[in-house]
């Protein structure tokens, strides 16, 4: 069977555009909806953070310092007596926000680098490519801290210290889509039959392009999370009074053995973000692709 | 094969020259030099005219260019000049000193990984659909999701605080497991995710190939169809992941050897972030691009020796 009978069989003729197609084979699956759920919901407490933390991010409470979590804190408060949960509300903002950001940066940068380099060939792809494999082969860890010492400290510093390799995947992505389309029948069908090639940009590469971008934005935002909160945790992140999950982790490690739950809350609370941007990003590569029954 | 070689080496020292260059000039931009930086951990001022001196022995004083052309000179010849923070000390006896320990961990992982990544990834390939596949789609779910440095700090609560097996941190040497089993787990996550489902896609794609029908099908024996015509095909494509992998396994890891005290380079390079150490800093930088791209150029070697329709370089 090919995979246009395959996507006949599971998408009803009503939906004829590739969104809605899409959205039908994403709802589903029960996985992705989940996930969807976690995301969305962390995203609108983060975003109403202001409105649904029990305390300010910076408040103290000098009558509970160091506190396990009890009634009054759920998830006990740190040395200066500052409620944990609200402090991972607030600290999720920075989280989430410098995820996609630095995402869209690495697509802004990456995307026009991979199809030019795809479209136009000859010199500028072997120069492009040149500038990739250089640029991957300074180790990743080594180049963001460098460029987080060279910027000026804060929150604009990080995004940009992630996108400066961050972009070479997307290109990578969109060359190879470039390339492999150029040759494909339809392509030089439609050449044939005396398509200019804004037509071909336009309606061939765009779309075919377009979904396994949006999959690797959606795979890339926990990505960068992660880079972040690493970079965080080394302490040359997010700086105080602002405040990350990662940056939380990294101050209060030391004081595992006494006051687990400052390091164990926001390690959880990371880790079940990031789960749920990569199962998304997993089924939403399967929605777009037409040949994986769902 | 020779042409392909000449390329290939050719890209190399090309590579090398361009990396030595950006992490040189990025580095002498960061602010403040390596005795401002020991002047606040020391939390003594140093007379200028002293670390004007200390800029002067270590050529700290001339012009960038100048200062870049002098290392050059020097490595060329395989010496990278003396640490200023560790004084009196060169880098390749510091190298020397450290690298070991991150060797060890990280061939520590490397087993591990081969072992858990492969059998995980031939077990749910050969089992689509049943639960060794489950298991492994929940385990590679694990290893993405959860960053190293978050599961090395879990464990650490659970396995050292709470239950009390292992020490919290602390090295020993390979002969001493109950010091390294936290960090090589934890260290293990990203190959485990790598190696599993390199593995796992590679089979089914070979299981589903024409020649493994064939083969089935005129009844041969079959153990000997999944040894032979299955396994050995399908581990060509892991064996690309492995090369690089394994250069930066022992090159060591800046988080898991923080979190766990272990002397190794990762550590140390990282401190001499801190430092302004620059002469470490370049050193383990290329040391760890010289080992990268040595792995690229190798493994596409092996490569080309596994699968006899890889062609590097076109036949004249």
């Amino acid at each position: 069977m090919n995979s246009a009978d395959t996507a006949a069989l599971s998408t009803p003729a009503v939906y004829r555009s590739v969104g809605q197609a899409f959205w039908y084979r994403l709802r589903r699956n029960p996985k992705a909806m989940v996930a969807l759920g976690v995301v969305l919901l962390e995203i609108v407490i983060v975003i109403f953070a202001p409105w649904i933390a029990p305390y300010e991010p910076g408040e103290t409470d000098y009558e509970a310092l160091w506190s396990p979590p009890t009634a009054k804190h759920w998830m006990g408060t740190d040395d200066l007596g500052r409620d944990v949960m609200s402090r991972l509300m607030y600290g999720g903002r920075i989280s989430i926000a410098v995820g996609i950001l630095a995402q869209i940066t690495q697509v802004v940068i990456g995307l026009p680098i991979g199809a030019i380099a795809g479209l136009m060939g000859r010199w500028v792809d072997y120069a492009f490519m040149r500038l990739i494999d250089i640029l991957s082969s300074v180790p990743s860890m080594l180049l963001y801290l460098l460029m987080v010492l060279v910027l000026p400290r804060g929150f604009v510093s990080i995004v940009i210290a992630l996108s400066v390799t961050g972009w070479i995947g997307i290109a990578r992505l969109v060359r190879g889509q470039v390339l492999s389309l150029k040759t494909t029948d339809y392509v030089r069908a439609a050449r044939g039959m005396g398509a200019d090639t804004r037509h071909i940009i336009v309606s061939h590469l765009v779309r075919n392009t377009l979904s396994p971008v949006v999959v690797s934005i959606t795979i890339g935002i926990p990505g960068s999370m992660m880079a972040e909160a690493g970079l965080s945790f080394l302490g040359l992140g997010i700086t105080p009074p602002m405040t990350s999950w990662g940056q939380m982790m990294g101050l209060y490690q030391a004081y595992i053995q006494t006051s687990w739950h400052l390091t164990v809350f926001p390690a959880l609370v990371l880790s079940l973000t990031m789960l749920a941007w990569f199962v998304l990003g997993d089924a939403m590569r399967d929605a777009f692709d037409p040949s994986i029954q769902v | 094969m020779f042409r392909f070689i000449l390329i290939r080496t050719g890209g190399l020292i090309g590579v090398l020259l361009a990396v030595s260059l950006l992490t040189f000039f990025l580095m002498h931009w960061v602010p403040g030099g390596p005795f401002d930086a020991m002047t606040a951990a020391t939390a003594q001022m140093i007379p200028v005219e002293l670390v004007e001196n200390m800029e002067k022995l270590y050529g700290l004083d001339k012009p960038l260019w100048v200062q870049y052309w002098l290392f050059l000179k020097a490595a060329l010849r395989g010496d990278f000049g003396y640490s200023y923070y560790a004084s009196g000390r060169s880098i390749n006896e510091l190298i020397r000193e450290h690298w070991p320990h991150s060797i060890q961990i990280g061939v520590l992982t490397l087993a591990f990984s081969a072992v858990v990544g492969l059998g995980l990834g031939i077990f749910s390939a050969m089992n689509p659909g049943k639960w060794p596949d489950f298991l492994g789609t929940g385990v590679s779910l694990f290893c993405m999701s959860v960053p190293s440095f978050v599961f090395a700090k879990l464990m650490q609560y659970v396995l050292a605080v709470k239950l009390d097996w292992l020490p919290t941190s602390g090295w020993e040497g390979w002969s001493e497991p109950k010091y390294w089993v936290m960090p090589v787990l934890a260290n293990s996550l990203g190959p485990v995710l790598t190696l599993q489902r390199y593995t796992r896609s590679a089979i089914s794609d070979v299981m589903r190939a024409n020649y493994v029908r064939t083969a089935r099908a005129k009844g041969l024996n079959r153990r000997r169809v999944t040894l032979i015509h299955i396994f050995k095909n399908a581990l060509t494509p892991v064996v690309t992941v492995a090369g690089p992998m394994t250069a930066s396994l022992i090159t060591g890891s800046l988080f898991i050897e923080g979190i766990f005290r272990i002397p190794g380079l990762g550590w140390y390079t990282n401190a001499a972030l801190g430092r302004r150490d620059y002469p470490l800093i370049l050193a383990s930088t290329l040391l760890w691009t010289t080992l990268i791209s040595i792995t690229y150029f190798v493994t596409d070697i092996i490569y080309a020796l596994l699968d006899p329709r890889v062609a590097y370089v076109k036949e004249r």
